[in-house]
């Protein structure tokens, strides 16, 4: 007993280390996820046909195929193939972004949808461009709408993350399965493991709350 | 008619459909500066449609739109913008902007459409509040005021802008009764200090007190139109006045 | 372009990674949803100390990665003596993870039935029983129903995480293969495109089953 709680207590540094990892890959992918999420919810909604149509292909895309083997292709193929040489972390940073932008796309879309149509045009007829009136009007509402979504998101995607460790990303997952198939303490360790998941979880899912009721509008209920 | 110089506004020949449905049909008006003309009729008669193809919210399948004696070229998207800014529009159901408190509902525009700096656009917003009567409601959000008091905001918001005309859409069939008279208060002020406007209304008194000019609509096609004095005389025998005596009974309202 | 490799190797490994994939799925799918219930149901209705269980249950489950709890079964176990083979650990892993989610579902379908009907259907002489088969059941499953089939399409895709703990299917099966012939961008391909089918054919269904169950007016606001 003593001895699972020295290996645990040595190891827990060297997987500290690897939680800071972890969260530059989740910052990293849900903000590369946010900037592209917003994007293919206005063309989604706002755009052309072909817009329409070429966004949802794309989450149709990243919504069906494993994140796994997501990672494995474009690590492994396309990144290499557009002569794009990657570290293990960016390209999971990047392939984790693109697939939550997927589903964040339609997290946005859902908010944006929404709304009550009369506001944009309410802000058309005060002469704002359709670019002004989604800006100062449509997201600053449909992005307050969308934290719940969002910090759901945030949890999958901390998950997720845990994937990384097959390219070699040398974070949580890695870091103790790394340390258990060498001091053989696998339970213990990857207990801890868990553990580390659970509280960023939990603190992230904190955060976002406190955010929401920060931003919250008074007497807005939806 | 013309005192002068021509007509402020003028539509001609609009024409909408939708859903392969013709809500307008060829509907044309002019209206000079500081009149106010009133648009009455049966729900679905076009009213809402034409006022929103007047400033091309809704896009008319055909017809001019001129606003002192130019032609609007709604395709211009610089042109589309300017008009919009000079023609203020009241909505039914106020479509003020839920995450903003009143006073950033009047002054967005102004910051982000005329390009003010951000303590004069809320000097103005503010001035503006007071006339309608908010000036101490300016830090409150939509959802915390009352749909008269929304109103009140939805038209200090429009005012603001300085527009040469307002078009109104029914603005008080979404309120409770009680809270009627104050928005047809701030609408009368507005009258009589002679801002041009055209208003859809089923407020028939109000109508018949303060109009130049009373436009009956039906079927997408104004079928009357003249003073209301004539057209909605006690022994008149025009459509306008059956329509009129009808929403009296339904309202119980004492003319 | 050798259609050789295509036909004599890849696709047949990957139909036999396919099976392996849906010998994955279909018990963990039925088992995984019928725990679900049982966890939901306890977590809604069950006594104080059975509901804190259930719900510390579901917390750990859908609070830490997938990946670490097979590897807590299949690494980790065989510290505590017990050992369990590739398949089973994977198939075990499915059904605790994805029943922890089917309970938040089951959950908000139970929690949104109105106490009243409890009590009208009491007023009429229904047993507690009946009362569940016949009122609160039918309607709750129509309120979980979209919930517990995206987590059946969850399912599909981290299917995938069991070749990581060995049990070869069909992204074990395909990485072989890249692996060896160092074909990543089109072998990775054309294992999205199978679970691309998967998924897509999967999601109509549920749709079609949406449809069938649905109740005039029922269900818009939930």
């Amino acid at each position: 007993m003593n001895e699972t709680l020295f290996a645990i207590l040595e190891a827990l540094p060297y997987l500290l280390q690897g939680a800071l990892v972890t969260i530059g890959i989740v910052i990293g992918a849900m903000g590369l996820g946010l900037i592209m999420g917003v994007h293919m919810a206005a063309g989604q909604v706002y755009g052309n046909r072909a817009v329409r149509r070429i966004v949802g292909l794309y989450v149709w895309f990243f919504r069906g195929v494993p994140i796994l083997v997501l990672l494995f292709l474009f690590y492994f193929g396309l990144f290499a193939l557009i002569g794009l040489n990657l570290s293990a972390f960016s390209a999971s940073v990047l392939v984790l972004g693109m697939t939550t932008a997927a589903y964040q796309s339609q997290i946005f879309r859902g908010a944006i949808q929404s709304l009550p149509q009369g506001q944009l045009k309410a802000a058309r007829a005060l002469g704002m461009s359709d670019l002004t009136a989604i800006i100062t009007v449509i997201l600053p509402q449909a992005l307050r709408l969308s934290i719940p979504g969002w910090s759901n998101e945030y949890s999958i995607i901390l998950k997720d993350s845990a994937l990384a460790f097959v390219l070699g990303t040398s974070e949580i997952m890695a870091r103790s399965h790394f340390v258990a198939s060498r001091t053989y303490h696998h339970l213990p360790l990857y207990m801890t493991a868990g553990c580390l998941y659970f509280i960023l979880t939990w603190i992230g899912v904190q955060a976002l709350l406190k955010l929401e009721s920060k931003v919250r509008i008074p007497g807005y209920t939806r | 008619m013309t005192q002068g110089q021509g007509p402020i506004l003028r539509v001609e020949n609009i024409c909408k459909m939708l859903g392969g449905k013709k809500i307008l049909n060829s509907v044309s008006l002019s209206l000079n500066k500081g009149e106010l003309k009133v648009l009455i009729g049966p729900s679905g008669a076009g009213k809402s449609t034409l006022l929103q193809c007047i400033n091309f919210l809704i896009p008319p399948d055909r017809g001019q739109v001129w606003l002192e004696g130019t032609e609007v070229q709604h395709h211009r998207k610089r042109d589309l913008y300017a008009l919009r800014q000079q023609i203020g529009m009241i909505f039914q159901d106020f479509n003020l902007f839920d995450h903003l408190n009143a006073l950033e509902n009047v002054s967005i525009a102004l910051r982000k459409v005329k390009k003010m700096g951000r303590s004069a656009a809320r000097e103005r917003a503010l001035a503006q509040l007071e006339q309608v009567g908010l000036g101490d409601k300016i830090t409150l959000y939509p959802a915390e005021l009352s749909g008269g008091q929304k109103q009140r905001v939805s038209i200090a918001r429009a005012l603001a802008m300085d527009p040469k005309i307002m078009l109104l859409d029914e603005p008080t069939s979404a309120l409770d009764p009680e809270l009627i008279g104050e928005v047809l208060s701030v609408i009368r002020d507005l009258a009589r200090g002679g801002m041009t406007m055209i208003l859809a209304t089923h407020q028939i008194g109000f109508a018949r007190t303060l109009a130049d000019e009373v436009l009956f609509m039906e079927d997408g096609r104004i079928i009357e139109q003249g003073p209301p004095a004539e057209l909605l005389a006690p022994n008149a025998r025009t459509r306008s006045r059956d329509f009129c005596s009808k929403l009296d009974e339904l309202y119980e309202e004492n003319l | 372009m050798d259609t050789a490799f295509y036909t004599d190797l890849l696709i047949p490994a990957l139909n036999r990674g396919l099976i392996m994939s849906i010998k994955l799925i279909i018990p963990s799918g039925i088992l995984g949803l019928m725990l679900g219930i049982v966890v939901g149901t306890l977590r809604t209705f069950g006594h104080p100390v059975l509901r804190k269980a259930a719900n510390g249950y579901t917390a750990v489950f859908r609070g830490t990665p997938l990946v670490v709890q097979l590897f807590m079964l299949y690494f980790g176990l065989p510290n505590l003596g017990i050992y369990l083979d590739a398949y089973s650990a994977a198939v075990v892993g499915f059904i605790l993870c994805s029943s922890a989610y089917h309970s938040e579902y089951i959950r908000g379908g139970l929690l949104s039935i109105k106490h009243g009907q409890v009590l009208a259907a009491q007023s009429m002489g229904f047993s507690t029983f009946k009362t569940m088969c016949h009122i609160i059941v039918p309607q709750a499953v129509r309120r979980a129903l979209p919930g517990c089939g995206n987590e059946i399409i969850y399912l599909i895709k981290y299917s995938s995480l069991a070749y990581i703990i060995t049990c070869i299917e069909l992204t074990g099966e395909g990485k072989i293969i890249a692996t060896r012939y160092f074909r990543f961008t089109e072998v990775f391909m054309v294992i999205g495109c199978y679970y691309l089918v998967l998924v897509t054919f999967v999601t109509a269904g549920l749709h079609k089953l949406e449809e069938k169950l649905q109740i005039p007016g029922f269900g818009t606001i939930g």
